[in-house]
């Protein structure tokens, strides 16, 4: 184990993973000789060369075909957004075809493909550059989503979204590139993907949390632990697809309390889904109503107050605790 | 704190409580888990203990006054404390309507009319001085015709049988939710270890005999769900019809001589004792006999318990032989002796008297010849036995005298039909008078 920043262990895994499989390739913007917009493919260019990783023209769509083409060459692309703002431009190859491709050729080509990128707010980047995508793209079958919160999950699921053969949408945080942790070296680790994992123990009341909100979910929890005496699970399901819902099921089962926390916006979003499948599989045991966090119902304002205003935080988590356990 | 003493139930049918006897007097020092009272219920003269240790500060039901369930009958706290509001609150409840409409108001927003036309009603009611509870009752039913409760403590309060009736919620908008269950049973749960006084809602659990006996059950039948459901609507919930049958007595006497030979005088065995057995005997070969009817079921019990009537001094109670069909006719007899002994002085427990799955009440000793008796639901039927008379008979061609002995069994015909009822009957008869066929 060693401790580093999440860019770090991204960085590592893409290493890893260049180093193990040469089909294993690299495209984007700047991601080359500039190391990337945020820097997490420091240093691979200078390692691996022209061939294997690739500087691209500001055209997210014809790198993002590019890639998809290579991957039913037989190649294994990592395309790098320098945000997810921006793969929207890429939509049509990412949902028309990377996700549909092993479906419509009846199962000749497979799409091991990574689209991967900060997802969410940064600071003050505004309507444009501020959006959490996961809800959009977990929408459509075909497409893996993947959401770490810590060092250790992003390299250890980084690692087997880019050994998954089909399309994994893999997505990071601008904010959580300099947050530190323990990771372990092992070239061999890695997390599957579809496996939640419990980031806090609690009886009271379960926090669904991932990506920026499971680090703002453990403060609430140690808040209210403090203040009223409510112990607080955080689950963070790490995959939002394949979801692993029997963990949530798990927990609310044993707490009979459930928050959602969130950075994307609210309707038809990833937390209204988990309602929706705990009120299906854990009806009986619910002792109040799921409470869902979310960003407001507004394009992100530029303005730093507005912008805080807007976000999840640790506040509005424990009000949400408090009400749903009646305090 | 002073704190409110109420009625509890002491006995699953209980609906209100008679105080026999109070074991302390105001001033008294009390402490938790001693007997304070006597309650009459309607079974039994129960011992009601102390929740908490204090002194008994007030006594608002005296002796001999009766006070429903959940009614406030005292006061206890500590020495000198100032009880003047809770017993304003107290009186209050129980006469002011405007306290409770008030109430009722701040909760529901723009039901002004209901409300003051409730307010009317009671008014009449407080002048006339009667019906008054009716009106209050009547209110309140409305006011709580929807429940809203999460749903796991609907779940929690289904498994454990409670009353979501009974339960104030203190979640928003009165919602019942988990930790108002979870107080509700810790009542109970030392309801049942001490029998003490609640200290706020009173919850009503549906009382689960304790040693009920092995059943099985079998979904009923169409047919069988017509027959019930046609005969209830032409004479009410239990449809019952009555099969007598004439038993000659005479070899079921010489058995009883023969055993009361063998054993010391207060072994002795009654001829009851051995009716007793012999019905259970019977009904381990007609199972609809010792069954339930129970909508969409019929539960068939795998054991008899019988239940055996009982006079007692200004009533009847009918203690429950355990699996009689498994025990010699000398341990029933001394099992009928004890409960019957234990009935007269009001001192069995709930679990002693019921649960039965099959009833006998014999009024043989009072000279009556025969008789109908009502049955005690959910059993499916009961056996009325008379007296074993002398009368003569023809046997073979010729008069002769034998001890004739009539039974009448009320059968629950949504279960039993003429033909099950009188079959078992037969066996009965067989068996009594020719008793060498219960060990066949």
């Amino acid at each position: 184990m060693a401790e580093m920043t999440m860019r770090d262990a991204l960085n590592q895994a893409l290493r890893e993973e260049l180093a193990r499989d040469e089909r294993v390739f690299i495209m984007g913007e700047e991601v080359a000789q500039y190391e990337g917009a945020y820097k997490v493919t420091r240093g691979l260019w200078r390692e691996f060369g022209d061939k294997r990783v690739i500087d691209t023209p500001i055209s997210e769509l014809g790198f993002a075909a590019i890639g998809v083409g290579a991957a039913m060459a037989g190649l294994r692309p990592v395309i790098e957004f320098m945000t997810w703002n921006f793969s929207i431009l890429a939509a049509d190859q990412i949902i028309n075809h990377a996700a549909k491709m092993l479906y419509m050729s009846g199962g000749q080509f497979n799409i091991p493909i990574v689209f991967r990128g900060p997802n969410g707010s940064a600071y003050q980047v505004s309507s444009q550059h501020s959006q959490a995508l996961e809800a959009m793209y977990a929408n459509f079958p075909g497409l893996k989503v993947v959401m770490p919160s810590t060092p250790a999950d992003a390299k250890g699921l980084l690692k087997s979204a880019i050994r998954d053969d089909n399309p994994v949408i893999f997505l990071e945080q601008e904010r959580m590139y300099g947050m530190k942790g323990e990771v372990p070296e092992d070239e061999d680790f890695t997390i599957p993907l579809g496996v939640a994992d419990v980031k806090r123990q609690g009886k009271d009341c379960t926090i669904v949390a991932r990506s920026l909100t499971v680090p703002l979910a453990l403060q609430a929890a140690e808040k209210i632990e403090k203040e009223f005496g409510v112990s607080c699970e955080v689950v963070d399901p790490r995959t939002i697809k394949p979801l692993d819902i029997e963990t949530i099921v798990k927990s609310v089962k044993k707490t009979n309390r459930l928050v959602i926390v969130e950075e994307s916006h609210q309707f038809c979003g990833v937390a209204a889904e988990i309602t929706a499948q705990v009120t299906e599989k854990a009806f009986d045991y619910l002792d109040a109503p799921i409470k869902r966090i979310s960003s407001a119902e507004a394009p992100m304002p530029y303005a730093k107050n507005l912008e805080a205003a807007a976000l999840p935080d640790v506040p509005k988590i424990i009000e949400a605790v408090k009400e749903v356990c009646y305090l | 704190m002073a704190s409110k003493i109420l009625m509890p139930k002491l006995s699953p049918t209980m609906e209100e409580g008679q105080i026999s006897r109070w074991l302390k007097k105001e001033g008294d020092e009390v402490q938790a888990n001693e007997t304070i009272a006597e309650v009459d219920t309607d079974k039994a003269t129960m011992e009601m203990t102390a929740l908490e240790s204090g002194v008994l500060l007030k006594i608002l039901v005296p002796e001999g006054g009766t006070a429903k369930l959940g009614q406030v009958i005292g006061i206890i706290g500590q020495k000198g404390e100032d009880i003047s509001q809770l017993l304003a609150d107290t009186v209050e409840t129980a006469t002011s309507p405007e306290t409770s409409v008030s109430a009722a108001d701040s909760s529901k927003d723009g039901e002004k009319a209901k409300v003051k036309e409730a307010e009317k009603t009671e008014s009449v009611a407080v002048k006339s001085g009667n019906g008054f509870e009716t009106a209050v009752a009547e209110k309140e039913a409305e006011e709580t015709d929807r429940i809203f409760v999460s749903p796991i403590a609907a779940r929690m309060a289904a498994e454990h049988g409670i009353d979501l009736r009974s339960i104030k919620g203190s979640g928003p908008g009165g919602r019942i939710i988990k930790r108002d269950i979870e107080a509700a049973l810790a009542r109970v749960a030392t309801l049942e270890v001490a029998q003490p006084v609640p200290t706020e809602v009173p919850v009503s659990l549906p009382f689960t005999p304790q040693r009920e006996a092995l059943y099985r059950e079998e979904t009923t039948t169409q047919m069988r769900r017509t027959i019930a459901k046609r005969l209830v609507q032409s004479i009410g919930p239990i449809p019952t019809f009555y099969l007598t049958i004439e038993i000659e007595m005479d070899k079921a006497i010489e058995f009883r001589q023969q055993i009361n030979s063998t054993v010391g005088e207060d072994e002795k065995v009654s001829l009851n004792d051995i009716i007793v057995k012999t019905a259970a005997m019977a009904l381990m070969k007609h199972p609809f006999v010792n069954s339930s009817y129970r909508d969409d079921k019929i539960r068939f019990y795998e054991d008899a318990d019988i239940g055996v009537a009982v006079a007692i001094e200004d009533g009847l109670i009918t203690p429950v032989v355990r699996q009689a069909n498994k025990k010699g006719i000398l341990q029933i007899s001394r099992e009928i002796k004890e409960l019957a002994a234990r009935a007269r002085e009001k001192k069995l427990q709930p679990e002693e008297y019921t649960g039965a799955t099959f009833s006998i009440s014999n009024l043989g000793m009072y000279g009556i010849k025969q008789f109908t008796a009502i049955i005690n639901p959910p059993e499916a039927a009961i056996l009325a036995v008379g007296s074993a008379t002398p009368t003569p008979v023809v046997r073979d061609g010729s008069v002769t005298v034998r001890n004739i002995m009539h039974v009448t069994m009320s059968c629950d015909h949504r279960v039993i039909d003429g033909a099950t009822g009188a079959r078992f009957l037969q066996t009965f008869k067989q068996m009594l008078e020719n008793p060498i066929l219960m060990v066949v």
